[in-house]
Order: C-alpha cells, then structure tokens, then sequence
C-alpha cells in the first residue's frame, strides 16, 4: 500500500490547495497517471502519481490546503487489502511510523512536516469547489451570496448570479496564480539560492551568424508548424554540452553533487503580470532539434492555460533563460536551487565582428553560465562555454 | 469574410495562444510583442494558428506584419484576396 501525497514542486514550496481529483476510489492508475490539480504559488499544476495500482480511499478534499508530504490519496498495490481503520477524512493525521500499517513503499514522499496539517480554504459558507472557483476569478465574497444548494450551500450558479455575470459566459481559463504569491515563492526560492549556493560566473559573447542563417533558410521551407527558434537550438547545444561537461548537471545535496544521467533542461517562461516558471524538456541531450522544439512549444502552451504537470516542474538538472529579441544583452542568472547551473543567454545583437582578416556585422550573443563552485570550477565552466559556441558553428549537427 | 470577420477571428485566436490575455482589452494597435508580452513561442504559436485557420503563408519576414490587431486583419485580408 502507498499513501499518494502532497508532492513538493519545487524548492520554494510549501503547501498547495487540492483543486480537483481527476480520480476515484476504485480507480486504476499507472506510473505516471494525472490523478489530481493542485493549485500553488506557481499556479495550477497536474500532479501525476508514481506507483500503479487501484485508489482506495481519497483522504483530501477539494479546497483544502495542505503541506508538502501530507496525505492525499491511498493507493493499494495488486491484490493488496484496504487498511482495517481508514483514517478519518477531514483531519489528516500525518502517518506515524509505529502505527501497525505496512510501511510506506520505497518511493514514498517524505513524511509530512510537523506543522498543523489544514484548514479547508474558503472556511465561511458551504459552497461548492466550482462556485469557490468561479467566485475567486469573479471577486465574489461567498459570504454575501445566498446559497441555494443542498443545505444553503452556494452552487456556481449562485456565484455567477451575484456577480451580475450571466452564467452563458464561459469561464475563462486563467494561469490560476496570484502575483504577490508567485513573487513570495520566486523570493523564496532565489533567497535561499544566493545564500546556500557559492556561484561564480563565466561569460563569452559568440558568433551566431551561422546559426540564424541556417534556421532562416530553413524555416523558409517550412509552414509555421514545422519551424524552429533559435530557442531550440539553444536547448539542445545546452543539453549537449551539459552532458559533455557533467559537472554542471544535476542538482547539490548538502554539499554534494549528484549527477544525472539525463540532461532535463529546466526553460525559464515568463509569465505574463510577472513571474516564471522553469518547467523542464526531460532527456533533452537524446532528443532531435524538432522533438526539443514541440516539447518547448507545449511546455509554453501549457504554462501559459495553467496546465504544467509535477513531473516537470521538479525534473530540471540544469535550467535555460533566454532573454530573447528586445531583452538586454546579457544576464548573470541565479540557479534554481537544488540544480548547479544555469545558462543565461543575452539577446541577440548585430555586432562589428572580426571574421578571418576583415571585419563584417555578425549576430552575435552573450552567454552567461552561472555555476555552483561547490561543485565545479572555471576549467570546466569555460569548457562547457566553449561546447555550446562550437555546437552552435554547426547547427546542421544539432 | 467581412474585416470584421477577419478581426474577430484573430482575436479569438490570439486569446486561444495566450488564454490570460482579456480580449475586451486589446487596442487595434496594441502590439502583440511589446504590449501583450507575447514571447517568440507565443507569436509562432499564434502565426501557425492563423496560417491553419485562414489558410494564407505567413513568412517569417511578414511577423512584423501581424503586430498588431489592425495591421493583422489588413494583411490577412489582402492574402485571402
């Protein structure tokens, strides 16, 4: 048996409100499944669970917030009986180790932390999630609406009343984060960075005219569907030499590198009113340039609806912000903690460049890899520079 | 098609791309770039929604050229004509 909780996504959070199950008890899930939403700092977020078998009991309920590690879900294993004593729905005792239940499987989530486990949000009127929903993007006080559901509870189409919205309007899908909580957890996360990680910082502006050209003329053949960015390119030359210089993949753990096989390349997306995410391409250094480019564009789609999946907001080993046209032509980024690097790309530029014995305008780029010196130095910072540059002098080999 | 047409296809699509945007709020020369803050996955996600929906060639060349509300139902006009 496995109790399914509250995963953490990412370094910076620490609680997240339960929006919807998109399961039952009796339900099937397999490794990898999308069994619920939940809403956090970073927006809503499809949580996929990593063990298979048939969900038992749903021990959270929409609307409550609770912390990383507390229990949401218990998922029996084949042929696996349900536990005699469920535990009660509305309270959430966290998991006590001398409890006479068979011990969590190897994969479990840590414990919960020892902090009250939760409150329903919303606590006030009876109301359904929808109408909580619907009442939050329309900046409706459910205190103030009658509620003409079961028992006086406030149904969505109360909400939508009260608001003088006629419920014909679709409701609008939004990103579903609130600004001040977004910079609270971007505060977070790059304050504990700049104070537990020691980076240092290794820059080359390079050549990129080769690069544009070949994208150009190829993207030239192409309906939009089939086109590349430079972007794409960026990516992959990053995996690439990311896995060619290891020390700069991976993630730190008290002081110590762990290395990854893959190279799951976090993308900084900015998000519109403020804010990023940094959702991950996983096993980006055995992907195509093409396989890159369509996981970036879902990647961007799916943080723009508010529709990124746990999976790939934790999976990052080494993260990618590019600044792009318009933006300034350098930048020395913060790592997203617990990774070791991250490669900031300046915008692109039309500068005098020295090619062979003459000068000529080139499109070049400033490249900044901020590095953990816990567990990597300048050698191996240049060299990872110095991939990246001969990669991108040959795109056609990407 | 009427301009109209063509103006309210291209909002619908620019709000499909970038579903936080409030079309009620889109000037005809807001620019998609510098006021909606649409990045370059945005844009060519938003250029290969209107090559499928109207059908017309949308050169990289021509981006500049759907910036805007007004001078997009003016290009995709003249391309459908």
């Amino acid at each position: 048996m496995g109790v399914f909780a509250m995963p953490s996504l990412g370094a910076d959070m620490e609680a997240g409100t339960l929006t919807e199950w998109l399961v039952k008890p009796g339900d099937r899930v397999a490794r990898g499944d999308i069994v619920a939403v939940v809403e956090t700092q970073k927006g809503a977020i499809e949580i996929e669970i990593f063990e298979e078998g048939t969900v038992s009991e749903l021990t959270a309920e929409i609307g409550q917030k609770l912390p990383v590690g507390a229990p949401l879900a218990v998922v029996l294993g084949e042929g696996e009986a349900p536990p005699q004593a469920a535990p009660p729905s509305d309270s959430v005792p966290p998991p006590v180790a001398t409890e006479p239940v068979p011990a969590p499987a190897a994969e479990a989530p840590p414990p919960p932390q020892p902090e009250p486990a939760s409150r329903a949000a919303g606590s006030g009127p009876a109301a359904s999630p929808a109408a909580r929903v619907r009442a939050r993007e329309l900046g409706v006080d459910l205190s103030g609406v009658t509620g003409s559901g079961p028992g006086g509870a406030v149904t969505l189409a109360d909400v939508e009343g009260a608001s003088g919205r006629s419920p014909s309007v679709p409701p609008t899908r939004k990103a579903g984060f609130s600004t001040d909580e977004m910079r609270k957890a971007i505060a977070a996360a790059m304050a504990r960075s700049k104070q537990t990680i020691p980076h240092f910082y290794v820059s080359e502006t390079i050549d990129i005219q080769t690069a544009t050209d070949w994208l150009a003329s190829r993207n030239a053949e192409r309906p939009p569907s089939g086109r590349l960015l430079l972007g794409a390119l960026f990516v992959r030359a990053v995996a690439l030499a990311a896995s060619r210089v290891p020390v700069t993949n991976g993630t730190c753990v008290d002081g110590v590198h762990q290395p990854e096989g893959t190279v799951n390349v976090g993308v900084a997306i900015a998000l519109r009113g403020g804010g990023l995410v940094a959702p991950a391409v996983v096993g980006a250094e055995g992907l195509s340039l093409e396989e890159i480019m369509s996981g970036m564009r879902d990647l961007v789609s799916r943080a723009r609806a508010g529709r990124l999946r746990s999976s790939e907001m934790t999976a990052g080993t080494i993260t990618v912000s590019s600044l792009g046209e318009g933006g300034a032509e350098a930048m020395s980024g913060v790592i997203f903690p617990p990774q070791v690097a991250l490669v900031g790309i300046g915008s692109p530029r039309t500068r005098p460049w020295v090619v062979g014995d003459g000068i000529s305008p080139r499109t070049v780029v400033t490249v900044t890899l901020s590095v953990d010196h816990r567990v990597c130095d300048g050698r191996q910072a240049a060299a990872f520079l110095q991939h990246f540059a001969t990669l991108l002098s040959a795109p056609e080999t990407l | 098609m009427t301009k109209d047409d063509i103006r309210s296809a291209y909002l619908e699509e620019l709000v499909r791309i970038a579903p936080d945007i409030d079309p009620g709020s889109v000037g005809d020369d807001d620019h998609i770039q510098d006021d909606l803050e649409l990045d370059s996955m945005d844009i060519l996600n938003f250029v290969t929604a209107l090559h499928e929906r109207f059908g017309i060639d949308i050169p990289e060349a021509d981006y500049p050229r759907i910036a805007t509300i007004r001078l997009g139902t003016a290009l995709i006009a003249e391309r459908m004509a």
